[in-house]
């Protein structure tokens, strides 16, 4: 099974096993990981799953499609390397993956 | 002091159909909402998008079935209370008294909390500083544009609601448009509007680049900007108008004394009621084992609801369950004409 390791914006790393197909979010919430809210369900209308993504993982999820770029304009301090974790899907390729949360998502 | 059965709490799709339900077998109630409309968030999130997956619905968007819920539950005439939080909740003998932040007080046996993930209220600007100027300065929402006459006005935001003001308050003001992205959303011809303002000098826009600081101590002068290459730059300031859309906040129900548990409500899938009696919650607000978040478990939920809903309303009477086919009291209450 996929490992996702979870850092906290002051550094704390957080790695669990979460099975494919899952998203990032769902991962968080399943192994109750601070830092990701998530209040809207994954239906991309809240960006309270916001996460950093770094470079060298960046262009290995599925691109960004414009409705994510638009809602990441309403989340907390978003960066070029933003993502909504509800919109990452786990792929035996993302075992690794490394995604931190913002200071706050709200 | 308004007295009825049930007092439901959020008028997203849930609620409207709580007052179906309630409607059906008998019951009145009120219902009250902190956004200035019914939909809740099939009105605030996606009102455009499509939904697949209401029964015998192929496709809807938000909008559509919020006005198909108001139009069924029409014949029941409940009492709307929009634009306004319920703040306060207490018990007298066997019943709830509700308060809400407009100082409206409700009376009923039955509380049907249908609130989602909470009400909605404006993102605000992260910053320690914004908070002094907020009210005065600093506005996530206007009821009063005149008070921006000939003034120095910088908007955050890249969606229609900042694009919109812009436009409208370019009229008679300096704009600064201030966006994360060089990209806008927004309506097609907003957008062109919006360039076309640019061209002529009416509008000035910047981007890619976020606030960076405000200054000034009393009174806000003027505030920073940081580009995406770090490139700072300073712009004069009178008033700041940010448009980061809607975050849902639990609120004043975390006070109430229910069992919360990580922002849901839990309950007895029986009748879905709270650890408090005679308080039901309905809708994404409740959890139970196998809970999930659609719109059509939310309306079963608020059937159920209805119905326990019925025994602290009319203790004296016997509840009957009636199919709406064949029912004669259930087809006067809908006033169907033979």
């Amino acid at each position: 099974m996929p490992k996702i390791t979870y850092i906290t914006h002051d550094g704390e790393k957080n790695t669990v096993e979460v099975p494919t197909g899952l998203s990032v979010m769902e991962g968080a919430l399943q192994n109750n990981i601070k830092g990701i809210d998530a209040d809207c369900g994954g239906s991309m209308a809240c960006a309270t799953c916001h996460v950093y993504v770094s470079e060298n993982w960046l262009n290995k999820i599925e691109k960004i499609h414009d409705a994510e770029q638009d809602m990441l304009d309403m989340a907390y301090e978003p960066k070029k390397n933003s993502r909504l974790s509800c919109q990452i899907i786990i792929t035996n390729d993302l075992d690794g993956l490394e995604v931190t949360t913002p200071i706050k998502q709200t | 002091m308004i007295n009825t059965d049930a007092i439901i709490i959020g008028a997203g799709p849930t609620g409207l159909f709580a007052v179906h339900q309630l409607g059906i077998i008998g019951l009145k109630c009120e219902i009250i909402d902190n956004l200035d409309r019914s939909g809740g968030q099939c009105i605030e999130l996606y009102p455009d998008k499509p939904i697949y997956d209401i029964p015998a619905i192929p496709e809807c968007t938000g909008e559509e079935l919020t006005n198909g819920l108001l139009k069924q539950i029409e014949p029941f005439k409940a009492g709307f209370h929009l634009g306004q939080r319920v703040d306060e909740i207490k018990k007298e003998n066997n019943l709830w008294i509700l308060k809400t932040n407009k100082g409206n007080l409700f009376s009923a046996p039955n509380i049907i909390i249908a609130g989602g993930v909470g009400s909605f209220e404006p993102r605000k600007l992260a910053f320690k500083e914004a908070e002094k100027f907020e009210g005065s300065q600093i506005f996530y929402s206007i009821t009063n544009k005149d008070l921006f006459k000939n003034k120095k006005i910088s908007i955050f935001g890249g969606g229609d609601s900042a694009l919109d003001w812009a436009l409208e308050l370019s009229k008679s003001n300096e704009v600064t448009l201030i966006h994360r992205r060089t990209e806008f959303r927004g309506a097609a011809h907003t957008l062109s509007e919006t360039k076309q303002k640019e061209k002529e000098g009416k509008i000035l826009i910047k981007t890619p680049c976020n606030l960076k600081s405000i200054e000034g101590d009393k009174v806000m002068s003027g505030i920073e900007i940081e580009y995406e290459d770090g490139k700072l730059e300073k712009i004069k300031t009178d008033y700041i108008l940010s448009f980061f859309g809607l975050i849902m906040k639990l609120g004043p129900i975390a006070e109430w004394g229910l069992n919360i548990d990580k922002k849901t409500i839990p309950v007895d899938t029986e009748n879905f009621q709270t650890n408090k009696e005679g308080i039901f919650a309905v809708g994404d607000i409740c959890t139970y084992p196998g809970k999930l978040k659609l719109i059509l478990s939310g309306f079963h939920e608020a059937a159920l609801a209805a119905r326990a809903c019925f025994k602290r309303a009319k203790p004296n009477e016997t509840y009957r369950f009636e199919f709406t086919t064949a029912s004669k009291s259930i087809h006067d209450r809908l006033g169907v004409k033979k």
